[in-house]
């Protein structure tokens, strides 16, 4: 068993990552017992599973993920939701109503029009069919106030942090309600717009600085002179 | 381009029996189908012929016309390969636009051809800078059983050996034809090899569904001399640097081979042609 | 014809027009995320040849009856704009731009894991600003990048050049007037970690031997492209790489 990278070490697709007894993890394929990454990122060894945590790609929707969508089209008793991935979502009139829809009497958009959004959780995908949604847990369903925006997916473990440690003070400094989607969406809903605003700021400076240590206090920091 | 859809069974089916040398038709691997090639049906055209390898069926016609030389080159005739393929040729094919396996076919041919110096093209200027041969050549494919290429190449190639080309005599700056022939100024007879890669074996000539199993193909030109004159991988495989050797080194005796039999169909002293 | 011998392209101790030893490739210049719009970008410098790539995708297929349902539909679209040759070059694609977006797709399908998304598409669009001999090399190293900045997973870097016959003797890297004056051309993509050739072309006259040296020629030529893939990306993304707290 021979690993030819260190920990946190860039790499690129082909890289020749290890020989020997290992599972391959994310973004990394075997080929006659050789181990190489498929994606640029970061190498990641935990329990002889070798990943690569990436740097650039595109959200693949995972069971259980909180994703936010929004609605491009309404056919009869469902929705089709933009969920910045290749593959749009299927939200059905059952998984977002508690009462059944019957198509021949009301129209799908008079609940959910195109151009919404919808927080929804992902509960089943195999990439054969698109993956279907669920907006009826507690916490989810329509957007009716507050921001969204559009970060980098492969960020988004940054913006939640080590044990929700980043969101929990983000959270704590702002009194704000923020829900991170794994799809690389963002919902705030602060007191006032200026202070959605203000999120927005320090979550774009999460984006932008990632890689760097000290992260939440710089950010904790931020937020403190903004608010003065 | 529709869908290729892999038949996987089949792919299996053919792998496992290559490993005994074997193949679904009962040939080696090295083996070509029957190749059948007849000249001359085309009576209109300056040359024309019917090739056959297997059930795939090819005709090519050649045809002369006055133009332009291209500004680069104003003192030599044009060759321009097309292929066409007939929508009853496959199920696949359809009318309209050749698409870019159309395009691609009519290239790999024009590069075996025209890198060989098949025919030259100094000898067919007319008018100095003015006016020169066109000559265009062009297959049409008639029934596709697999490997195109090889059977396109040799369709244009006897067409061309089988032509002659009208002789005409210059008045001033106007070009008039006597109505008589001259034969083809033919330097060379270029003949193209492909093979398929289908797991780890190469495969001579592959049918129809061979092609559809297949990783990757490959083909290569050689000159009567042995050189090589032109090459084309093709579909997404890959081949391996090692593969490639051994393939061009199969493909050089099997270009012998099929160069002996055009010869010997066309009736040509092999003397005749070579290096000039 | 009668020029090609006052000016001779190789001299007698065996430099190239431009200064260069037989087997050394012109100064490479690549570099990742170019552009905003793309998923994915990358630009070259090969020598005086210049071409930007960007990647879309992987996206919902457009039409979707095109959509492939077992792998993702891979698509590229080389084309040289009208000022990148000496003469004023027609937008509309070329038979031979409709072939070199055809080996240049299949140059870089066999590293993607198109198997990894069913029924999407995968764009690469190729622009030739100007050209100068090899551009299906430089564009299929190009891609190769884009790819990688699109974070489309792959099992290689697809590296490529081309060898050339020019005056008799094999040449690496064949610049543009090597290719017109030449005797052959010889283009090759490889994809060093599987040891498999992606792409292979010739045109020309070569021995037997000459094909085989060739090929060996083809190897180093790409080893070299491929590190300097590698230095590209390392640049790119050295700044991500840091002692930053794990998430």
């Amino acid at each position: 068993m021979t690993t030819f990278y260190e920990p946190r070490q860039l790499v690129s697709p082909g890289t020749l990552l290890a020989e020997g007894n290992y599972q391959p993890g994310f973004n990394v394929y075997r080929d006659d017992g050789k181990y190489y990454a498929s994606m640029v990122g970061l190498v990641d060894i935990r329990n002889n599973v070798i990943s690569v945590i990436p740097l650039r790609g595109c959200y693949i929707p995972q069971p259980g993920d909180l994703v936010i969508g929004k609605v491009v089209e309404c056919i009869s008793t469902a929705w089709m939701l933009d969920i910045r991935s290749p593959y749009q979502g299927v939200l059905f009139a059952s998984e977002f109503l508690s009462k059944p829809l019957n198509p021949l009497k009301e129209e799908a958009r008079r609940y959910l029009d195109v151009g919404e959004m919808v927080v929804a959780t992902v509960m089943a995908f195999d990439r054969t069919r698109n993956p279907s949604l669920t907006a009826r847990d507690h916490g989810l369903g329509k957007i009716h106030r507050g921001t969204v925006i559009d970060v980098d997916f492969t960020r988004v473990p940054r913006i939640i942090g080590k044990k929700g440690s980043m969101i929990t003070m983000l959270k704590k400094e702002t009194g704000a309600q923020i829900l991170v989607g794994q799809n690389g969406r963002v919902w705030i809903s602060g007191k006032s717009r200026d202070e959605e605003a203000i999120i927005a700021e320090a979550i774009r400076k999460i984006e932008l600085e990632a890689h760097t240590t000290g992260l939440t206090d710089r950010v904790r920091e931020f937020l403190v002179s903004k608010r003065r | 381009m529709s869908q290729r859809i892999v038949p996987t069974v089949k792919r299996k089916q053919i792998i496992e029996l290559s490993e005994s040398g074997k193949r679904m038709d009962g040939r080696t691997l090295t083996d070509y189908r029957d190749i059948t090639i007849q000249t001359g049906l085309v009576e209109k055209a300056d040359g024309s012929s019917m090739v056959s390898i297997g059930g795939t069926k090819v005709v090519a016609g050649i045809k002369f016309e006055v133009g332009d030389p291209f500004p680069d080159i104003p003192n030599e005739g044009v060759m321009q390969v097309g292929a066409e393929f007939v929508p009853f040729a496959s199920p696949e094919f359809e009318p309209g636009k050749p698409d870019e396996v159309a395009v691609e076919l009519a290239r790999v041919v024009d590069r075996g051809l025209r890198e060989s110096k098949v025919l030259d093209t100094t000898k067919l200027c007319l008018i100095p800078g003015k006016k020169v041969w066109i000559v265009h050549v062009d297959v049409y494919i008639l029934d596709h059983c697999g490997n195109l290429i090889d059977t396109a190449a040799l369709a244009a190639l006897s067409a061309m050996l089988s032509a002659s080309m009208p002789e005409a005599c210059i008045e001033g700056d106007t070009v008039r034809l006597t109505g008589r022939r001259l034969p083809m100024p033919i330097t060379d007879i270029p003949i193209n090899v492909t093979l398929a890669k289908i797991g780890s074996r190469l495969f001579v000539d592959p049918s129809f569904e061979e092609e559809e199993v297949l990783d990757c193909r490959f083909s290569v030109a050689f000159k009567e001399n042995g050189m090589l004159c032109a090459m084309q991988k093709g579909e997404s495989g890959y081949i391996t640097p090692e593969e490639v050797l051994r393939a061009v080194e199969i493909a050089k005796d099997k270009s012998q081979e099929i160069r002996k039999k055009v010869v010997e169909c066309l009736k040509l002293k092999s003397d005749k042609v070579g290096e000039s | 014809m009668s020029e090609s011998k006052i000016e001779r392209l190789i001299s007698e101790d065996g430099i190239r027009c431009d200064g260069r030893r037989l087997d050394e490739i012109r100064p490479i210049k690549f570099q990742l995320g170019v552009l905003k719009n793309t998923d994915g970008s990358a630009y070259v410098e090969w020598g005086r040849t210049k071409i930007l790539v960007g990647v879309m995708g992987p996206r919902e297929s457009h039409p979707k009856h095109l959509a492939l349902s077992d792998k993702a539909r891979v698509e590229a679209y080389y084309r040289m704009a009208s000022f990148s040759v000496e003469e004023w070059k027609s937008p509309a694609p070329s038979r031979r731009e409709v072939e070199l977006s055809k080996v240049i797709r299949e140059a870089l399908e066999p590293a993607i894991f198109v198997e990894f998304f069913p029924r999407t598409s995968i764009d690469i669009f190729i622009e030739v600003l100007q050209a100068d001999g090899s551009t299906r090399c430089a564009s299929i190293s190009a891609a190769s990048l884009a790819l990688v900045d699109a974070g489309i997973p792959m099992r290689d870097l697809v590296a490529s050049i081309a060898v050339g016959k020019v005056e008799g003797k094999l040449v690496l890297d064949v610049q543009d007037k090597e290719d017109k004056a030449g005797e052959s051309d010889m283009p090759m993509a490889y994809m060093p970690s599987k040891n498999a050739v992606t792409l292979l072309q010739m045109d020309g006259q070569i021995t037997h031997e000459e094909f085989m040296q060739s090929i060996e020629l083809l190897k180093k030529g790409c080893m070299e492209v491929y590190r300097k893939q590698k230095e590209a990306i390392e640049s790119h993304f050295k700044g991500a790489v840091s002692n930053g707290e794990e998430a």
